[in-house]
């Protein structure tokens, strides 16, 4: 379309007046805008202005705004301006518009990073200090939830801790085996690789006795429950959170954690020694295949070796870990599905915390631990 | 408008089914241009099934769907865009995307459809968010800061966004005490007179439908039983129509208007 049709300016005894026509509509708006804007410059001298919109046919809330745009654009020079001749039917639309009252949006007030940096840093570290608070909320209460049942079995949700052990534990072992034999695989792979140098290939059954048992298998059995488990725990409360399910639940005289969280929790500290201990003896496995295929070590020798470089007491220190680790994973899991608020964004967002923060959590614990088993000499 | 309304929306014989038994069955059904239709009928009629079939969400198993003269199912891609661009959905809950302010929901469909500036894009929204009753400082709130009567009028203003010419409501003053729903059917009226629009609505409220609607449709056993203005529906003979406008409710209804102010 010519813009002439769409906006036409001329002056008449010093007055602006500008013929608009055609369709002012969304399709054309951006023509139009230019158009509009491009009027400031024009006849800045005339003192008053009359937009004649006599020609136009088609006219929606974009034409309206642009229309108004012109009139206050006008007006706020302090001269006078109006919209004669528009079609009856597109009145209402111009007079809903011009009750519309929009300030120029302020731009938002120019921040200072010398200022800014260190206040967001600031900011998250106290953050930080206060995410803590409500993993002890919940450590307390899951506490006090399990004292009252261990007072009253009968309080125990059995249907429902026999439902969670099935989704993380049963359902689990596939892929927790086979993670674990491949790391197996691997570490026995790379000992033999680098050992052989000094011919102390032999030294990689100790390597791997003792490095699975103590730490890499319920390393890798616990941060893959903290991303199987954890956050899937994490989606389900949250989900709950956000359709009133919890709120209803409390209403009617029971308690979430006990009724949601002490099951779930149960069923990972119950859950988790038993992946450990199946993931160490996969990732055995598959250190000996390798050792086997790989190394020419044959089955025998290994089982031989690993009696002598092994004892009880690497295994129990591994074992002793994983409770801890499911608790740490569980708490974390649960309070950061009770934190969801209304919206999708921030169930993700929870979730993906929890995953992060149980994952940091339970690598700090087994360094914890690793100082504590030195201490004790174990 | 030229004696015999031009019908914006036109369905015949339309099936529409999931695995067995059809949910509409054989169901015509015009829209004039200009008109605000209320589509009733019981849970589970398919008023919703109706509605997304001819939004083109649910895919047809026979008839024709005519929309502003172009039946979707055979226009191409352009002409399937041309055409949703020219109707705004107001869903039941509002579906605002919960990521976006409401300003930026309003803004959204512009921003996919329209080449416009950013300040334009933004105060054309703004207005839009004050002519369903908000104000600008509503415009930055996220959806989960809404309650439930702002998430509806910000649906209806990004509904709006396009300045269509068909507007499909969902139940939308479900959810809303009395004192709002009877503003947002005011408001929807004021809304229809001023941009000229023809609103398709579902709804369950009668005061709804005799406050705004032009005409009423009323879907039974997957066909529309009776259609006219709703001072006509008494009238009907079909039972769930009877029960509907002269059960209990309805009567409940007239004896509230019947008494005096006091």
């Amino acid at each position: 379309m010519d813009p002439e049709r769409l906006l036409h300016s001329g002056i008449v005894d010093g007055r602006l007046v500008l013929s608009a026509g055609g369709s002012w509509t969304a399709i054309r708006a951006r023509e139009l805008e230019l158009l509009v804007d491009g009027l400031g410059g024009k006849a800045s001298d005339a003192a008053s202005l009359s937009l004649d919109m006599r020609g136009v046919d088609a006219f929606d809330t974009f034409g309206a705004w642009l229309a108004e745009r012109i009139v206050r654009d006008w007006r706020a020079r302090g001269r006078e301006a109006q919209i004669v001749g528009l079609a009856e039917r597109y009145r209402s639309l111009l007079q809903d518009v011009q009750r519309t009252n929009i300030k120029a949006e302020e731009g938002a007030a120019k921040e200072n990073w010398l200022v800014s940096v260190p206040e967001r840093i600031g900011r998250s570290v106290v953050a930080l200090g206060r995410d803590f608070v409500p993993f002890l909320d919940m450590l307390g209460a899951v506490v006090a939830a399990a004292g009252r049942t261990l007072l009253r079995p009968r309080l125990l949700r059995m249907t429902s801790l026999v439902h969670h052990l099935d989704r993380v534990g049963w359902q689990a072992v596939p892929i927790v085996l086979l993670i674990t034999f491949l790391i197996g695989g691997i570490i026995a792979q790379q000992g033999i690789f680098h050992f052989r140098k000094f011919g102390a290939d032999v030294y990689v059954v100790d390597m791997v006795g003792i490095l699975v048992l103590r730490e890499i298998g319920v390393l890798i059995v616990a941060i893959m429950v903290a991303g199987r488990s954890g956050s899937s725990y994490t989606a389900e409360l949250g989900s709950m959170k956000m359709r009133e399910e919890i709120d209803a639940l409390r209403t009617m005289g029971r308690d979430p954690v006990e009724v949601l969280i002490l099951p779930r929790v149960i069923a990972l500290v119950v859950a988790l020694p038993i992946l450990t201990f199946l993931g160490s003896m996969a990732a055995l496995y598959g250190g000996g295949l390798v050792a086997w295929a790989y190394g020419g070590m044959s089955p025998d020798i290994f089982i031989a070796r690993l009696k002598e470089a092994i004892s009880l007491t690497h295994f129990s220190v591994g074992m002793i870990k994983a409770p801890f680790m499911a608790l740490v994973i569980g708490i974390v899991a649960c309070s950061e599905g009770l934190r969801v608020k209304g919206s999708a964004e921030s169930l993700g967002l929870q979730t993906t915390t929890s995953v992060v923060k149980s994952i940091f959590l339970v690598i700090v614990l087994d360094g914890v631990f690793a100082m504590f088993f030195a201490a004790i000499d174990m | 408008m030229d004696g015999v309304p031009e019908t914006i929306i036109r369905v015949r014989d339309l099936v529409v089914g999931f695995g067995g038994r059809p949910v509409l069955d054989g169901l015509s059904l015009d829209v004039r241009r200009g008109e605000i239709l209320g589509l009733v009928g019981g849970s589970g009629s398919g008023k919703s099934v109706l509605l997304r079939t001819v939004i083109g969400l649910i895919p047809k198993r026979q008839g024709a769907i005519e929309v502003l003269g172009v039946d979707p199912d055979h226009a191409g891609e352009e002409a399937r865009r041309a055409i949703e661009r020219r109707w705004g959905i107001l869903f039941q809950h509002g579906a605002l995307f919960s990521s976006l302010t409401a300003r930026e929901n309003v803004e959204f469909p512009m921003r996919e459809y329209l080449d416009v500036s950013d300040r334009l894009r933004s105060e054309v929204a703004t207005a839009k968010l004050e002519m369903v009753g908000l104000t600008p400082a509503d415009g930055d709130k996220l959806p989960s800061q809404l309650s439930g009567g702002m998430t509806k009028r910000v649906a209806l203003a990004r509904a709006l966004a396009l300045d269509p010419e068909i507007v499909f409501l969902d139940e939308p003053t479900s959810g809303l005490d009395p004192i709002s729903a009877g503003d947002f059917d005011v408001l929807i009226r004021t809304l229809q007179q001023t941009l000229g629009l023809t609103v398709f609505m579902i709804t369950h409220d009668l005061d709804s439908l005799h406050a705004i609607s032009n005409r009423v449709a009323v879907l039974a056993e997957g066909k529309v039983v009776a259609i006219g203005p709703v001072a006509t529906m008494a009238a009907s003979e079909h039972p769930w129509v009877k029960t509907y406008f002269r059960g209990k409710r309805a009567r409940l209804r007239e004896e509230r208007l019947a008494q005096p102010v006091s």
